[in-house]
């Protein structure tokens, strides 16, 4: 069997709340599965039962073979975290975090040494071996969050928002970094909020809200099976008017969001007609994307 | 799991040893400094300025007497400070136990290296205490050397009970409580600074159940070349606290990390 994660209805209850409500996925080998929802969608305490650190409530969870959370220390053996918040030992330089943690894997400090180069270089960090972690920028920490995560040499990895906090060009050299793991047959599991993350890097999906997986799929089957293919936003004063009188005659489905108006078609060309009528509206055509899904799915309202 | 079912250990908790070692290391000039000045000035301040004004205590100087209290105050403090306040900062501040949890390491390594650690603290502790001890001419016996694992074993006792106030505390003014409702009375009714038998009975029998009267009842004929009364029901009193005091510890710590 090629799956390496697999949860079958897993049950987390807090204070009696169904913080994670009957989940079910499996993931399979050499795969990027995302998981996505906004804050309080229960995605990191999933990944805590995933990883064995907290015991489900009902359900049945496998980690690469091993039964969870019975076995779960045999199975991080082979694991990876890069998790949410920057937890690296602020008191020893980059070399020395990847040392040390490699010893809670049991290795020896020889073998931790041998991959010392291949992870720095992985990480952009070979340079900066010797600096202490409270100098690195944000963006350094996170890709020695990553290369500690790799010092095992693990088969599955688990990424908790890794770009969350990072400039673009950070985020996109996360981006490479994560690709070239799947390449390398490596499994992963992470949790975003970024829809361009998920599309870019993720291979299936799931959006999860109070608990629950709402939708799970390509990127593309989500967008195919949630949404009109095409959306036209219309900005302006008077958008929110114009919409209530005429939107709802040349569009599948339209929310108005503040002088915003999204507009949900499968062919926009009549709507675009009506829309040169209105010289004072300004718009944008453009193929539907994951974050409709998510906005349509988890709907716009905030959570917090 | 119950947060009660018994604990499960391992080996693995000696890389968090060697990590908090690594840390101690890069501050061990001025970490062995306060090992030894503080002891060094509470004898010689106390010692030779109140000694000067009291009589021999059991055919012992003041300054003699107070050594053997020194010892097990001061590993009595350092194990209750690494094990509240450098403890509290790897848990919570430094998240420095999530990342090792993400790993094969389990809680149940974790709060054992705890222990683990902050003993150490204690038994670098004695050894620089014993050492100026010895400097001062204070003890000529080579029984003084049992105050070495003695130490050791303060230092797993105080450690285990500071990790319960570890794993309650919502953030470091929790410690005040500690220190002030525990750790400065126990100091007092220990027979560090003056004989228990000086206490009102009422205070004595409490005295009898405090872990620190039966470290000093251990360490003060040592030091003064004797062999102690009580051997092992003093031992036998610092380890059950010790044991207790891993075991609440753990599963409060338990409880905690399952939010």
């Amino acid at each position: 069997m090629s799956s390496v994660i697999k949860a079958e209805g897993i049950v987390k209850l807090y204070a009696g709340q169904r913080v994670v409500d009957g989940i079910s996925l499996e993931v399979s080998r050499g795969e990027c599965f995302g998981l996505l929802g906004p804050n309080g969608a229960g995605k990191t305490t999933t990944l805590r039962m995933l990883l064995g650190l907290i015991a489900p409530d009902g359900g049945k969870i496998s980690m690469l073979g091993h039964p969870v959370p019975d076995e779960a220390r045999e199975a991080r053996i082979r694991v990876g975290v890069v998790p949410q918040i920057d937890n690296l030992d602020p008191d020893f330089t980059v070399s020395e975090n990847l040392i040390v943690y490699g010893r809670y894997f049991g290795m020896k400090d020889a073998e931790i040494r041998a991959r010392l180069p291949e992870l720095l270089e992985f990480a952009n960090l070979a340079h900066k071996k010797d600096v202490k972690v409270p100098t690195l920028s944000g963006g350094m920490k996170r890709r020695l969050t990553l290369a500690r995560a790799l010092v095992n040499d693990p088969d599955l990895i688990f990424l908790d928002e890794p770009t969350t906090g990072l400039d673009p060009q950070a985020r996109h050299l996360i981006w490479q970094r994560l690709r070239e793991l799947t390449a390398r047959g490596k499994t992963l599991l992470l949790t975003t909020h970024f829809m361009d993350e998920a599309e870019r890097l993720c291979h299936r999906l799931a959006v999860m809200d109070n608990g629950k997986i709402i939708s799970q799929g390509s990127p593309r089957e989500l967008i195919a099976n949630n949404i009109e293919p095409q959306v036209v936003e219309v900005f302006g004063e008077t958008a929110p008017a114009w919409a209530s009188a005429h939107a709802a005659g040349h569009s599948e489905r339209f929310e108005i969001s503040g002088e915003s108006v999204f507009c949900y078609v499968n062919d926009a060309s009549d709507l675009l007609h009506e829309l040169q009528q209105h010289p004072e509206l300004s718009y944008v055509h453009r193929p539907a994307n994951l974050e409709d899904v998510f906005l349509k799915l988890t709907g716009r309202e905030m959570r917090e | 799991m119950s947060i009660f079912s018994f604990p499960k250990l391992s080996l693995r908790f000696f890389p968090i040893w060697q990590r908090n070692y690594l840390v101690w290391q890069k501050m061990a000039g001025p970490s062995i400094l306060g090992h030894l000045a503080d002891p060094v000035i509470y004898m010689l301040g106390l010692g030779y300025g109140l000694g000067g004004m009291l009589p021999e205590i059991g055919g012992m100087s003041y300054i003699a007497f107070l050594s053997a209290g020194t010892v097990c105050y001061s590993t009595m403090n350092s194990a209750s400070f690494e094990a509240l306040y450098s403890g509290f900062a790897r848990m919570q501040e430094q998240r420095t136990w999530e990342a090792i949890l993400n790993t094969p390491v389990t809680l149940d390594d974790v709060v054992l290296s705890e222990v683990a650690w902050s003993a150490s603290k204690s038994l670098l502790s004695g050894i620089a205490v014993l050492m100026v001890i010895w400097m001062l001419g204070l003890s000529h016996s080579l029984l003084s050397l049992w105050v070495i694992p003695l130490s050791l074993l303060v230092g797993l006792c105080f450690a285990a009970l500071g990790l319960i106030v570890t794993a309650l505390a919502p953030g470091y003014e929790f410690f005040m409580y500690y220190f002030t409702l525990v750790i400065t009375p126990m100091t007092l009714l220990c027979g560090v600074f003056f004989p228990i038998e000086q206490l009102p009975p009422m205070l004595q029998n409490a005295s009898a159940f405090l872990p620190l009267t039966h470290a000093v009842n251990l360490a003060r004929p040592l030091l003064n070349g004797a062999v102690p009364k009580h051997i092992a029901a003093d031992i036998a009193v610092l380890l059950a606290y010790a044991l207790a005091g891993f075991y609440v510890s753990l599963a409060i710590f338990r409880k905690r990390l399952a939010q």
